[in-house]
């Protein structure tokens, strides 16, 4: 047996079986106001996590806290419903909740389920939006911070190892994180259709509402550098371009601004279109025809229809967005049993490295006993026969030694080389009754 | 068996098998979005390129010139310095979501030169110097870069369509951005210039070590020549002036028109000594 396997076994409750235990909440199972008030910050969850280590509750303990989901992920050696139930129990009281307030509120996963769960989170499936990108990192940071505070052991190493790896696959061999999910995110992707990098290009934002302010962000996100904002309140748009490193610009200018950019973003109140197709016009030609990305986010339009049929330019409005952002979710919900795929693979990776530590502690538990009754047996046995020599006693101390070894090689290697066998032996704590493992020996208090 | 005997050389099988592979691999990297995949499919092309030059290596000991004697000689070598031209663009602009486009016609052109291949041994050509070899390499990769161009110019105005529409469907996403289209087009047109310009420029020299005279007015020369200024006006009209984007691009597409009825049409019937270049 590898040392490393032995030092997992060691720390992993020195041979018992481990239960891998879950209680959270999320956006399904709760309102926002009763998320806001189960939410942990980083301080509250390793504080959670060493009380529950501390209590016996559990061995291992690791919180995973973002703005839709509050879960507590736990080892413990005890099997069945008792470790669910004392997590729950803390967790109410860490809230200082009332248990009739959960109302089911809770959800609880033990073993492969727990398992599942996870790595489901950490793929993007469990998350509000599917497939976003965010929950990676926010377990992973969990993790991290789990980890360097001594909170995780071997058990929940591997586990969140393991989430980890299937969130990164996950958005690398499907595409559910691939395709944008909000119309801001949409047209700032499309504009990408056009001008590939953003470095060296320019953008007029028109606008300095709320919906501006997205698409500024994931302009500034994708590395635009030349930024201006035009509004009818010259104040708002020296306030936007002050907080996103653009400048501002007078809106009785705006049509003098639109031979500036590469990128427009109008999002502005109004009866009629402030752009018109005029003006477009006269922009295209200033800029000698380069191509001009135009997002329409206003209602009613901002921008004349007629302006898309201007050459090289490139004109999305509302509903244009709209209907992209639908399909692409369609697109992402068609991912699913491909994301589930990989996580089912990953499950079973999980089980079959948790089923070898199992083996291997089962094995050395059985390698003690039967050492420890051959002591016995060959001090009764040894003592009525006072004729052998020295080195006749530690010849057959040897021989009882390797007829041990030998009896136990074979059902080592089929149990440690054999998936079948050990789904076939399943609950691994039958073989500890039979051999009357967990039982203590009679000399012992 | 018949191509087998015609071919002569397995090792332009194993080419055509590591083409197809690098083929499957890049348009599974293009759907699947997996990046590993792409570089599996750079790789197996720039092996099959590394084969397909040692059977053209091949077959240049066999004719003692650089191979391009006869139709499958002329057609291969097109087909090599067509990936070879692409691979280089690949790696010059990080750009690999185009594979799974140029490589059916590198295919292609194998597919058709295995299929025209002599059934003899070829004989040793006429020894014609390194002067007339390089004129000839050189036309032929200038053809394979206008080819490259063709197959860009015809993605960015199915991109541009897609765009106009606003109708993106899946592969949409994958594809690389119009400017990025473009820039790789001009790049692929400059390339099949400066070797077209140096190409001709050695035939001229050759052609007057032979005969004392640097023109001649064969139909071939001619059609080159408005290659160079069609590609020439190209390469003004798609940098300075309002034809940039889809007019460029479909002036591009419409260029290979020319390179294609020169490449087939006056090479068979019109010239006297341009046969296969």
């Amino acid at each position: 047996m590898a040392s490393g396997t032995r030092t997992v076994q060691r720390e992993a409750g020195q041979g018992k079986k481990m239960q891998i235990a879950l209680i959270g909440c999320n956006h399904r199972t709760a309102p926002v106001e009763f998320r806001e008030r189960i939410a942990f910050t980083p301080e509250q969850a390793l504080r959670a996590a060493d009380e529950l280590r501390r209590h016996g509750v559990l061995e291992e303990a690791l919180v995973l806290s973002t703005c839709n989901r509050s879960e507590l992920y736990g080892v413990s050696a005890e099997a069945g419903d008792v470790t669910p139930d004392h997590m729950e129990s803390f967790f109410t009281s860490f809230h200082e909740l009332l248990p009739a307030e959960l109302n089911g509120r809770l959800y609880r996963h033990t073993n492969a389920e727990a398992v599942h769960h996870l790595f489901r989170v950490a793929a993007g499936l469990d998350s509000m939006l599917l497939g976003e990108a965010e929950i990676l990192g926010q377990v992973r940071d969990a993790y991290s911070l789990a980890l360097e505070h001594g909170a995780t052991g071997p058990v929940l190493n591997r586990l969140f190892q393991g989430a980890l790896e299937v969130g990164k696959r996950v958005r690398a061999e499907t595409e559910l994180g691939a395709r944008p999910m909000s119309v801001a995110f949409a047209g700032v992707k499309l504009a990408e259709r056009v001008f590939g990098k953003f470095e060296g290009h320019k953008a007029l934002v028109i606008g300095a509402g709320a919906m501006a302010e997205q698409v500024v962000d994931h302009l500034r996100n994708r590395g635009i550098k030349h930024l201006r904002i035009v509004n009818r309140s010259r104040e708002h748009a020296e306030e936007l371009a002050r907080r996103t490193g653009g400048e501002a610009a007078d809106w009785a200018g705006l049509e003098s601004s639109l031979g500036f950019p590469d990128i427009v973003v109008s999002s502005v109140s109004g009866e009629e279109a402030v752009i018109t197709r005029t003006m477009i016009e006269r922009a295209m030609a200033a800029r000698s025809g380069r191509a001009m990305f135009i997002m329409d986010l206003g209602l009613p339009r901002n921008v004349e229809a007629g302006a898309a049929r201007l050459y090289s330019v490139y004109l999305y409005n509302l509903d244009d967005l709209g209907e992209i952002v639908e399909q692409n979710k369609k697109a992402r919900e068609a991912e699913i049993p491909r994301a589930e795929e990989i996580i089912s693979e990953h499950v079973a990776k999980f089980a079959a490295w948790q089923a070898s530590v199992e083996t291997n502690t089962l094995l050395e538990q059985l390698r003690q006993l039967l050492h420890n009754q051959r002591q016995v047996f060959l001090e009764e046995r040894l003592a009525a026969m006072p004729s052998l020599s020295p080195e006749d006693r530690q010849r057959v101390s040897r021989l009882t030694e390797e007829l041990i070894e030998q009896i136990l090689a074979g059902p080592a290697r089929r149990l440690r080389h054999t998936r079948e066998l050990r789904r076939r032996l399943e609950e691994l704590e039958a073989l500890h009754d039979v051999f009357g493992l967990d039982e203590k020996p009679k000399d012992e208090p | 068996m018949r191509i087998a005997v015609r071919m002569n050389t397995p090792l332009a099988y194993v080419t055509l098998l590591l083409y197809v592979a690098s083929l499957v691999l890049y348009v599974w990297a293009l759907y699947g979005n997996k990046r590993h995949i792409g570089i599996l499919a750079s790789l197996c092309l720039a092996a099959g390129l590394g084969l397909h030059y040692l059977a053209l290596l091949q077959r240049s000991h066999m004719v003692h010139a650089v191979p391009y004697d006869d139709l499958y000689g002329s057609m291969s070598l097109f087909a090599w310095l067509l990936a070879f031209t692409y691979l280089g663009l690949e790696t010059y602009h990080r750009e690999r979501s185009l594979g799974a486009f140029i490589l059916p016609f590198v295919i292609l052109w194998m597919v058709v030169a295995i299929a025209v291949a002599p059934g003899t041994t070829p004989r040793p050509a006429p020894g014609k110097g390194p002067l007339f070899a390089l004129h000839v390499t050189l036309n032929i990769l200038a053809y394979s870069a206008f080819a490259l161009s063709f197959v860009l110019s015809l993605i960015y105005l199915l991109q541009n369509r897609v765009l106009r529409e606003r109708r993106p469907g899946r592969v949409f996403w994958r594809f690389p951005a119009l400017e990025v289209l473009e820039n790789i087009t001009r790049s692929s047109v400059m390339v099949g210039l400066v070797a077209l310009g140096f190409g001709i420029s050695f035939g001229f020299v050759w052609k007057h070590r032979l005969s004392g005279q640097y023109w001649s007015a064969d139909p071939k020369i001619i059609a080159t020549l408005v290659i160079v200024a069609a590609y020439v006006g190209y390469l003004w009209l798609a940098r300075t002036t309002s034809w940039r984007g889809a007019r460029a691009a479909l002036l591009c597409v419409l260029n290979f028109l020319i390179v294609i009825f020169s490449y087939t049409f006056v090479n068979l019937y019109l010239t006297n000594f341009h046969r296969y270049f």
